[in-house]
């Protein structure tokens, strides 16, 4: 039975969750599923499971962005159909990963991969993200469809793996570099343990809907929202309930907005990207960290970011020629100390990036191990 | 003929890397959605922003499906005349399976329902995990949940405050490294919480991630209340044929993921050896030795000779809860709570404890309040408590520094209460 709009609660189905992930397993995986022995890492991109059983699974990765068209799906069934008897996986990070069997396999889908292009010349499949290399941005929404976001995302994702492209199809790095975006503090993308984060931040406070703030929000909310007790009540002159904020205890961190739809902070100006760097998950060696902020602010540069861009080539040129084999960009920067990381990069430090919020003083210095 | 003039995004669609520009442009010429103008409208509004340096989406309204209070997001733009494909664009969460596999036919079934139901444009996926369909009007909701739940069996996700779609790494079926079943444990856990998933009832919202093992692929210590993460507790299995193999240079090191760089030849003492972070290894020239009781499994020497080096056989996870983003109070990562535990069906002990957990922040959490604050707010103590758990030395980096200690009185022999008549009898005023 189709739907019947005059009776939408007919037959309903509720709570049945996901499909069950063993239906979509291709066979190769499905037979070998606690099975493998080890891995290998061909080329960049192309990696080839060993199981104990005997079998082998070879997988090509490539990139994707993550804001797709069905078009663009349909068409990856089309290549999974003709090369990977009618499945593929996604990763975590955003790549789309085709699986064979054999290895003679690899080549004609390699050859299919590379062979498609959008109208305009960008590759629609590129083959890397594996290793000692660059692999895909995770992001979040940004202008093409969030409401609190400081700048775009899919836009800057482009332009910064434009940018560092060479390092996506190679494994030249001292160790993998995890490069995330966040186009505001709500950080959907949680990008605060990314080897380079690039975080939306506003330097405005909000404005207020006078007229319209009470009919829109409920005021203590908003109120409580605040995390510096920035925001008070006050009346208009006409006399209607409103909000009034201090300015300066504004820490632009966006959560009255979220709570209230009449106090907007985003600005052509006070709006821009802030770049963190040094965050790490695995427990690799050292312990997971959280990234710390290296750039406070640059401004929207729409549609390339140059400024972003060349400043996140840059830290990835510095990391790649100075760190040891192994270690991750924050490793790197607390071999060599902070002030080194700044001297060697060319980033200015300034007093915007010590920190003054509830955990600042676990970041200051109780030490004479200084370098000159 | 394009609708809209798009002089800025156009630029993105030069350069290598996909052009996420040109993939919706291709969807508004040759894609047949019901709501034919979206992806039009898409990139005449995304360009207005470029113009603008800022958002044209407004607050999200209070949409959604009969019966659910999450999974669907209301979207508006704020110039709706301008762009009328656009005008309502609310996203849909559809629930992920375990690990992201997917069969073509089910690919093509999802994107069969969406262009019925909506703009063509998805992420693939959303942050948490989802699935999501990318801009629909309110009338279609009803239609599609029912298309989706009838014909394809498949749910929504998690949106607001209650339990987000939970993620898991690809776990055993290509791992070698996976210390438990992560699809399946993330399976029948979402599963099992089907009413926090899709009915609010929590103070803010709430993620589980599982990890196969502590190289962390789905990020969970970071980016989730609660991060199982797959470890083992027995000793590390050694192939010295294989070790030998990787010395004498037959094996490429860290599987090759160096590869395209010369780093010289291996040298097993300066990169594995000598960067063992508890420096319980050794190498004689012909035998690895490893102190298991000393290793702490971070993975290096595995990930770096993973055809010589392999997990334990006695596996489990560690259980950690707390992470989050730095929405209020900062960000902070998953603290440690359970160091090992069996994650096997039906998975009731680690049920047993999300629900103390639960129960508690329920109870005490303030509106928005993260679970990681409130254990904040009220004490690793408190924590401890409520999940009946004893102290474990593994839990802290260090003991504490400070000696403000708040002992309870029944910690305290003959209590609290005292006589003041009684200490004056010695004591004088």
């Amino acid at each position: 039975m189709p739907y019947d709009p005059s009776d939408p609660l007919k037959d309903r189905i509720t709570d049945i969750g996901p499909r069950y992930y063993e239906e979509f397993l291709p066979p190769v995986i499905k037979n070998n599923k606690g099975k493998w022995l080890y891995h290998d890492i061909i080329e960049p991109g192309v990696l080839v499971h060993v199981s104990e059983t005997g079998d082998e699974v070879y997988t090509v990765r490539v990139g994707g962005c993550r804001l797709m068209s069905i078009e663009h799906i349909r068409e990856m069934c089309e290549i999974a159909d003709k090369h990977c008897d009618g499945y593929l996986r996604f990763t975590t990070r955003n790549n789309i990963e085709f699986m064979v069997d054999s290895k003679d396999k690899v080549k004609p889908l390699m050859d299919d991969l590379k062979s498609r292009k959008f109208e305009k010349g960008s590759n629609k499949f590129p083959i890397g993200g594996t290793g000692a290399g660059v692999t895909n941005i995770v992001h979040t929404q940004g202008w093409a469809h969030c409401h609190t976001p400081a700048i775009d995302a899919s836009g800057v994702v482009k332009a910064v793996m434009d940018g560092i492209y060479d390092e996506f199809g190679s494994m030249r790095l001292p160790a993998p570099v995890r490069v995330s975006l966040a186009c505001c503090l709500n950080m959907c993308g949680a990008v605060h343990c990314s080897d380079i984060a690039i975080l939306g931040i506003h330097r405005k406070p909000p404005m207020i809907d006078h007229e319209w703030i009470d009919k829109l929000c409920e005021l203590p909310l908003a109120i409580a929202a605040c995390p510096t007790a920035a925001i008070k009540p006050a009346k208009t002159e006409s006399g209607l309930k409103t909000l009034e904020v201090k300015a300066e205890r504004c820490m632009f961190c966006g959560n009255c907005y979220t709570m209230c739809a009449a106090m907007p902070l985003a600005d052509e100006d006070g709006s821009g990207v802030a770049i963190l760097v040094g965050g790490k998950l695995s427990n690799r060696i050292s312990k997971p960290k959280f990234s710390k902020v290296v750039v406070p602010f640059i401004p929207n540069q729409p549609p390339r970011w140059d400024d972003t861009v060349e400043i996140i080539k840059n830290i990835v040129d510095v990391y790649a020629k100075d760190a040891r084999k192994y270690e991750r960009l924050g490793d790197w920067a607390e071999r060599i100390g902070w002030e080194r990381f700044f001297e060697k990069t060319n980033l200015p430090f300034t007093h915007h990036l010590i920190d003054d919020y509830r955990f600042a003083y676990t970041t200051w210095r109780q030490s004479t191990q200084i370098k000159f | 003929m394009a609708k809209h003039k798009t002089p800025m995004l156009d630029e993105l669609e030069s350069g290598p890397w996909p052009s996420f520009v040109s993939d919706i442009r291709q969807q508004a010429e040759k894609g047949k959605q019901i709501l034919k103008d979206a992806p039009e409208d898409l990139l005449g509004i995304l360009e207005l922003s470029y113009e603008d340096k800022v958002t044209h989406w407004k607050h999200g309204g209070i949409v959604g499906v009969f019966g659910y209070g999450g999974g669907i997001i209301g979207r508006y733009c704020d110039q709706p005349q301008q762009f009328p494909g656009v005008a309502h664009f609310h996203t849909i969460r559809v629930n992920q399976p375990s690990s992201k596999y997917y069969s073509t036919n089910f690919l093509r079934d999802l994107c069969d329902m969406w262009e019925k139901h909506g703009s063509g444009l998805t992420n693939m996926h959303g942050s948490t995990g989802d699935i999501i369909f990318l801009g629909t009007t309110t009338d279609h909701l009803e239609p599609l949940f029912y298309d989706l739940t009838h014909e394809l069996n498949q749910d929504l996700g998690g949106s607001g405050s209650n339990l987000r779609t939970p993620a898991c790494c690809l776990g055993m079926s290509r791992c070698e490294f996976a210390c438990y079943d992560t699809q399946e444990a993330c399976h029948q856990m979402t599963n099992e919480y089907q009413d926090e998933l899709h009915r609010p009832a929590f103070p803010y919202k709430f993620k589980f991630k599982f990890d196969g093992c502590p190289n962390g692929c789905v990020a969970s210590i970071a980016r989730s209340d609660m991060s199982v993460i797959g470890i083992w507790r027995d000793e590390i299995r050694i192939n010295q044929e294989a070790v030998k193999a990787y010395v004498g240079g037959e094996l490429a090191p860290n599987a090759g993921a160096h590869a395209s760089r010369d780093w010289g030849a291996f040298d097993i003492q300066k990169e594995v050896i000598n960067l063992c972070p508890t420096g319980c290894m050794s190498w004689d020239g012909s035998k690895l030795e490893i102190n298991d009781k000393e290793c702490t499994k971070c993975m290096h020497c595995l990930n770096t000779m993973p055809r010589a080096l392999r997990i334990g056989e006695d596996r489990g996870a560690a259980i950690l809860f707390g992470a989050k983003a730095p929405i209020l109070e900062g960000a902070q990562m998953s603290t440690l709570t359970v160091p090992f535990m069996k994650i096997e069906e039906p998975f009731d002990e680690l049920k047993e404890l999300i629900e103390k957990v639960w129960d508690w922040w329920m109870e005490e959490g303030k509106n928005r309040e993260r679970l990681g604050e409130l254990i904040q707010r009220q004490s690793w103590q408190k924590f401890l408590e409520i999940t009946e758990l004893e102290a474990d030395p593994r839990m802290v980096d260090e003991p504490r520094s400070n000696p403000y200690i708040f002992w309870k009185e029944e910690e305290v022999e003959g209590g609290w209460t005292r006589d003041i008549n009684v200490f004056r009898q010695k004591h004088q005023r």
